[in-house]
């Protein structure tokens, strides 16, 4: 993001890169729910944007808040996808998305308003 | 693969996988019960085995690494009656556990839709960000 973009969505551009980037992850963890040896992954969101924000790549951003999932109940094969943790939060994810998106809409009717002088 | 993995790619192939794997759970049930003269003859319960494939740290997908058959002996009974009996008056039973292959198909739907929902939770968001500002 750089530019006119920057100061029309401010941080909701990023957010929502970093929103759609967490999907595929936690859409992998799902995936591989039954795949020996698998490790979930996520990535910390609030460090992540935090990141984005100051000037960072969201490619970047994301990478570096990486990190592992720590399963609450170990299984035997290594596999650390807890299906009921990843779905909770994909939801989650989803919603925020979603959030994102109207925060964006609402921009948006707002510098069109502007634009036509109503 | 061209281009970064999509949602699309990461949950069609997921659900792909455990098509097979439901296939295989067919199979095991269809066999179930069946009997041969030999025990090399004799049916063995197949179990697909998945592996990761990686595209960046964090996304990834599955495939099936390959179709294991079952360690485990098939049953063999002495049944001197039955017209496949072997000069022992032996014939040996596939070597399928009904239960576990139940409890395996449950697993396989359930594993299976939640890659269903994700698509669609996935194809909602896209069509939503599409109309963006419209």
């Amino acid at each position: 993001m750089s530019g006119v973009a920057d100061q029309l969505f401010g941080m909701h551009g990023n957010a929502l890169a970093l929103r759609s980037q967490r999907l595929a992850l936690l859409a992998s963890n799902i995936a591989n729910a039954a795949t020996p040896g698998y490790k979930a992954r996520d990535i910390d969101f609030a460090k992540a944007l935090d990141a984005a924000n100051q000037g960072s790549t969201v490619d970047k951003a994301a990478g570096d808040a990486l990190g592992y999932r720590v399963p609450l109940e170990p299984s035997l094969d290594g596999n650390t996808v807890e299906l009921s943790t990843e779905q909770t939060i994909f939801a989650e994810n989803a919603v925020q998305y979603r959030t994102t998106l109207s925060f964006l809409e609402g921009r948006i009717n707002t510098v069109m308003q502007a634009l036509k002088g109503e | 693969m061209s281009g970064p993995m999509s949602v699309f790619d990461i949950a069609g192939r997921a659900m792909s996988a455990q098509l097979v794997r439901l296939n295989t759970t067919a199979s095991n049930l269809a066999n179930a019960g069946s009997v041969s003269g030999t025990e090399a003859g004799a049916f063995r319960a197949m179990k697909p085995v998945f592996g990761v494939v990686t595209d960046q740290p964090g996304v990834a997908t599955v495939k099936v690494d390959r179709i294991d058959t079952s360690q485990v002996a098939p049953t063999k009974r002495h049944d001197p009656a039955h017209p496949l009996a072997d000069k022992d008056g032996n014939v040996w039973e596939a070597s399928v556990d009904s239960a576990a292959e139940m409890v395996e198909m449950i697993e396989t739907s359930r594993q299976y839709q939640n890659n269903v929902q994700v698509l669609q939770t996935a194809k909602t968001l896209t069509l939503d960000t599409l109309r963006l500002g419209k």
